[in-house]
């Protein structure tokens, strides 16, 4: 059923902000600390092929294909719902702080997945 | 007319239903029109979200964008972090757990570095802008990190409101031109595969930025970036107000 697909990934979801939240009180900050992806991890898990006792049937597995399909139309939404207005608004030491953050992570992309790559190329051999 | 707004406006969500999709519809058709495909039909829908939010913003005088407009509110909702955060998961769903494990050390790593380094690079620009108090300094420089660990150093800190805006719209901006930006430079960083969409969300960390920015770029790539990131927020806001608040108030 439908449902049971939508519904595991509620309990994800839920679950794992949970544990984010709980990390940060343990932190003493109050943020959610990694919720999403504990969430997704759990629902890696949980769907896994190596899970025998959990074997979703394609309808369950529909309810989870029909949220990551609309994950872009939501991300679309999110973007019409951002406070562009505010970030143009904020004057040049925000634009300028803003803008060199970017442009210096952006450039830093390439050597350190050259390092996650040859990470992972070591542990392959191993 | 009135009748027809009364019930857009009452059936919020449904209306961003059917705003959306014509607006993903245009963008697809705009894309294969206009750049014969080269600039990805979803890269366009979120850059015309951003212009729909901007002109929104214009209107209404609001900080929601198109969703402080009355019959568009549903937006707020069908954007918002709630439903965003429901969809991320769902992409794990099939997602290559091997590409995780592997490159978790460097996905971990490139989180701490990409705290410190927006950190530094924001917390430079405020120098250079004439500030010197440590407080306004690591405030900004935690808002270049993302507009949720700004504010929250600022107010674990006590900086003043007009610092705490500053570093929000620090965030703001970076997190707007990641979504844009993404897509341009992703052939050039090399954002094609698992290992470097792990290290992109860990060093770029703004959650909407890069759930954004790998929408428009490869769909495919989303869970990868997204695990990362979903740690950086909550890093920036252990680190700024402690270590790095501690490190600018010795130099400063």
């Amino acid at each position: 059923m439908v449902i049971y697909g939508v519904s595991l990934l509620a309990f994800c979801l839920l679950a794992g902000t949970l544990a984010g939240d709980l990390i940060g009180r343990l932190l003493g900050i109050e943020a959610n600390v990694g919720g999403v992806g504990i969430a997704m991890l759990l629902l890696l898990y949980f769907t896994s092929h190596a899970n025998q006792r959990w074997q979703l049937n394609a309808a369950s597995q529909s309810g989870i294909q029909f949220w990551s399909a609309m994950y872009i139309p939501i991300v679309v939404a999110m973007a019409a719902k951002q406070n562009v207005l505010g970030a143009i608004e904020s004057g040049w030491l925000a634009l300028v702080a803003g803008v060199l953050a970017v442009v210096v992570s952006f450039a830093l992309i390439p050597l350190f997945s050259r390092l996650a790559r040859r990470g992972a190329a070591l542990e392959g051999e191993l | 007319m009135e009748l027809l707004t009364l019930l857009l406006a009452k059936q919020a969500l449904i209306t961003a239903f059917l705003l959306i999709g014509a607006v993903t519809a245009f963008s697809y058709w705009l894309s294969a029109k206009l750049s014969r495909g080269v600039i990805h039909g979803s890269a366009v829908a979120i850059a015309l979200g951003l212009l729909l939010a901007y002109l929104g913003g214009l209107y209404s005088g609001g900080s929601k964008g198109l969703a402080d407009i009355a019959v568009f509110s549903g937006v707020a909702f069908m954007g918002g972090a709630m439903l965003r955060d429901f969809a991320i998961v769902a992409t794990a769903f099939g997602a290559d757990t091997r590409a995780l494990k592997q490159a978790g050390w460097a996905g971990a790593l490139s989180v701490v570095i990409g705290v410190v380094l927006s950190f530094v690079v924001g917390a430079l620009v405020a120098v250079a802008f004439g500030y010197t108090d440590a407080v306004a300094i690591t405030t900004i420089g935690a808002g270049a990190a993302t507009y949720i660990v700004g504010p929250v150093t600022g107010t674990a800190l006590g900086a003043s409101s007009e610092v705490i805006a500053l570093s929000v719209g620090a965030g703001l901006v970076k997190s707007v031109l990641v979504m844009i930006g993404t897509p341009l430079v992703a052939k050039s960083i090399g954002l094609n595969n698992p290992y470097s969409a792990m290290v992109y969300g860990g060093l770029m960390g703004t959650t909407s930025g890069v759930a954004g920015g790998l929408a428009a770029t490869d769909p495919k790539l989303v869970p990868y970036g997204a695990m990362t990131a979903t740690f950086y927020t909550g890093v920036g806001c252990l680190l700024a107000p402690s270590v790095l608040f501690f490190i600018v108030r010795a130099i400063a």
